[in-house]
């Protein structure tokens, strides 16, 4: 058996150590879907960048700086910055006014049952594409990093839903939320490590480090050996449109980022909003110093791997654990390709955790059944429910597509959907006392109609006949769900909403009458 | 529709009346066991409208607005600065500074420092924020 199966096995066994004792701890809803809401900041914090830094950011971001240089460090700044608008403008009016999902804060002071059965739809859609996402990229590089394991993509796939579905089935948020700190303290440890032996291997000297980034050499497409200065911008997003599809992804970022539903539900797992506002600070140091160091990880990997060396030995996307190798051997190596699997499993499970929350509390109770809890712990039966179906179709999805499918572009369409339906309906549900449950519904019907069509009509899909250039829809889908929001308002008035914006605006900046922690 | 009707006597549970059940805190003392309030649930909320007419709640929502709007304003401005100027400034971007190290690359980390100092500045103003709210509920409780 290969060091990183060991390495695996040994993180499995402890998450579901975890899982037990979570288990025997969650009685209620409260205590599944919140964690209580006992956790504390620091805790809250790790989870939330555990939560957020996926294998597409550890492996992804890393493989494009080792092969493009400036462009891909450039990409990972968006994902820093858009921090700023969760804590400036979402964390805090959020845990203030809300009890488990995002369309708690709709259905506030807007009519219940259509926000909250598009809020779901939604929240299921944004949960489901990225889940995918990380189970096919989960697949093909588990089969990847354990080729000589004998570790098919199916097993791999099919053994990482498992474990999912166990984690949420049994575990709840509270485990949820421990799989994602034990994997984001791996995931930091590892990522200093390699910095640091990258540091070490140019003798500690920046400067030497700097001049050999700016000059790489590799063999071009057309087999041609070059010297290339990978600080200089352009390698990746090139004229006429590399510019507008940077800051079409950016604005995806920076107003997506606010509007995840896995995100947005860890700010229900803590007691209160100054301890939301903590935890988004803590989370901020973490994925900041993260994506800093990516600095070293794809650099490094440019420089003392060499971008030849990884095109022949898996692509791209194994720039870190090919880095760890040629910098500390096998047994490094190991311990990074089993961190990247825990990498996947916390995100998936966040994932899940969010889409089985938001269909059980926001559609089964307030939705079918019009509010009124029918028996004790049914929502939480539904939720578990609702875990092991989601589970089950990502896991057949994800066999169905293969190894080979290109899924980047569902990360996109994921972040899309989050900021061109959800974050314009929740700013305004907050800031504008006019916005009504038409305005809602038409925000994120438009919100999410723009973001699939252009992504279909994007070189993602289409290749070359794109009838829309760019690879984010952004750009054009964010404005056009506000616009959505914004005319359907406009196109009637709900009085009764109207009113209720002083007891939600009383509400979300005082903390008065919000959802307390319970008291275990 | 009369504050009497919407909030009953100051006994009633003051539950929003639009939302199911189960979307918020219920505000009455009746609701839960005694044991389970916290201090604050156990001010007796009159009424919001009054809350909102507070010089108190005023000037909170004033001091919040004064600082995040310009705070996002500022930060949007700044990151977008980066993809326009590497798009469209490509030379000034790729002048060297220190060494081979550019104007690009410096930017691209200025971006981060930005992120954690707004982040830091907007903690020391919201000590300001929790203050005040912490006056309006000990108003609340103290006027009972």
């Amino acid at each position: 058996m290969s060091a990183s199966v060991v390495m695996f096995l040994v993180f499995i066994a402890i998450t579901l150590v975890i899982t037990w004792w979570a288990a025997r701890k969650n009685t209620g809803s409260q205590a599944y879907f919140a964690a209580g809401r006992s956790l504390t900041a620091w805790q809250n914090g790790i989870a939330v960048a555990g939560d957020y830094m996926s294998a597409a950011s550890f492996l992804g971001i890393a493989g494009i700086i080792a092969f493009q240089g400036y462009d891909g460090f450039m990409y990972s700044v968006g994902w820093l910055v858009a921090y700023l608008t969760v804590l400036l403008v979402v964390a805090e009016p959020l845990r203030n006014s809300g009890k488990y999902t995002m369309a708690d804060v709709l259905a506030y002071r807007l009519r219940a049952r259509p926000v909250r059965a598009m809020g779901a739809l939604s929240t299921l859609t944004v949960s489901t594409f990225y889940m995918i996402a990380q189970m096919v990229g989960a697949g093909a590089l588990v089969s990847l990093l354990l080729k000589d394991t004998g570790i098919s993509f199916r097993m791999a796939v099919i053994g990482i839903g498992i474990l999912m579905i166990v984690y949420v089935v049994f575990g709840g948020m509270l485990a949820t939320t421990w799989v994602q700190i034990i994997k984001a303290i791996l995931l930091m440890s590892g990522t200093i490590l390699l910095s640091f032996l990258v540091l070490k291997h140019f003798n500690f000297s920046l400067g030497a480090f700097f001049d050999a980034i700016a000059h790489v050499t590799y063999h071009d497409a057309q087999g041609n050996l070059v010297t290339q200065d990978f600080l200089t911008p352009g390698l990746r997003y090139k004229p006429p449109y590399g510019a507008l599809d940077l800051i079409s992804l950016g604005m995806a970022l920076l107003f997506g980022t606010a509007g995840l539903p896995h995100i947005l539900v860890r700010f229900y797992t803590v007691p209160d909003a100054q301890t939301a506002r903590k935890s988004v600070v803590w989370a901020m140091a973490i994925i900041g110093t993260f994506y800093i160091l990516t600095t070293f990880l794809g650099f490094g990997a440019a420089t003392i791997v060499g971008r030849d060396f990884i095109a022949k030995n898996g692509g791209n996307n194994m720039s870190a654990p090919l880095l760890a190798q040629a910098l500390a051997g096998d047994l490094f190596f190991a311990f990074i390709s089993a961190i990247a699997f825990a990498t996947i499993l916390a995100v998936v499970a966040g994932l899940t955790i969010s889409a089985s929350t938001s269909f059980a509390h926001d559609f089964w109770t307030n939705v079918l059944k019009h509010g009124k809890e029918v028996a004790q712990d049914e929502e939480v039966r539904v939720a578990r429910v609702t875990a092991f179906v989601v589970g089950a179709v990502s896991i057949a999805i994800a066999i169905a597509l293969g190894p080979n499918a290109n899924v980047a572009f569902l990360v996109a369409l994921a972040f899309a959907v989050a900021a061109s339906a959800n974050l314009p309906v929740i700013v305004l549900s907050l800031f504008w006392r006019r916005f009504n449950t038409r305005g809602a519904v038409c925000g994120l019907a438009t919100g999410l109609l723009a973001s699939l069509i252009l992504i279909l009509l994007s070189p993602s899909i289409m290749k070359a006949n794109a009838i829309f250039p760019l690879e984010n829809p952004g750009i054009v889908s964010i404005p056009l769900g506000f616009l959505g929001a914004v005319l359907g308002t406009l196109s009637g008035r709900e009085p009764s909403a109207e009113a209720k914006f002083t007891e939600l605006n009383v509400r979300a900046n005082t903390g008065l009458g919000a959802e307390k922690a319970s008291s275990h | 529709m009369s504050q009497e009707k919407r909030f009953g006597t100051s006994e009633a549970d003051l539950t929003a009346s639009v939302g199911a059940a189960t979307d918020v805190a219920p505000l009455s003392r009746a609701n839960k066991p005694a044991h389970e309030l916290t201090a604050d649930e156990d001010v007796d909320v009159a009424d919001w409208e009054r809350v909102a007419a507070m010089d108190e709640f005023k000037e909170l929502v004033a001091a919040k607005r004064k600082f995040i709007i310009p705070a996002t304003v500022f930060f949007i401005v700044y990151y977008f600065a980066l993809p326009l100027l590497v798009g469209y400034a490509p030379a000034l971007m790729a002048r060297k500074v220190f060494g081979v190290v550019n104007v690009a690359y410096l930017f691209a980390l200025s971006q981060f420092f930005m992120a954690w100092i707004l982040a830091a500045l907007y903690v020391r103003a919201a000590g300001g924020f929790d203050a005040l709210a912490t006056r309006i509920l000990s108003k609340l409780k103290g006027g009972r």
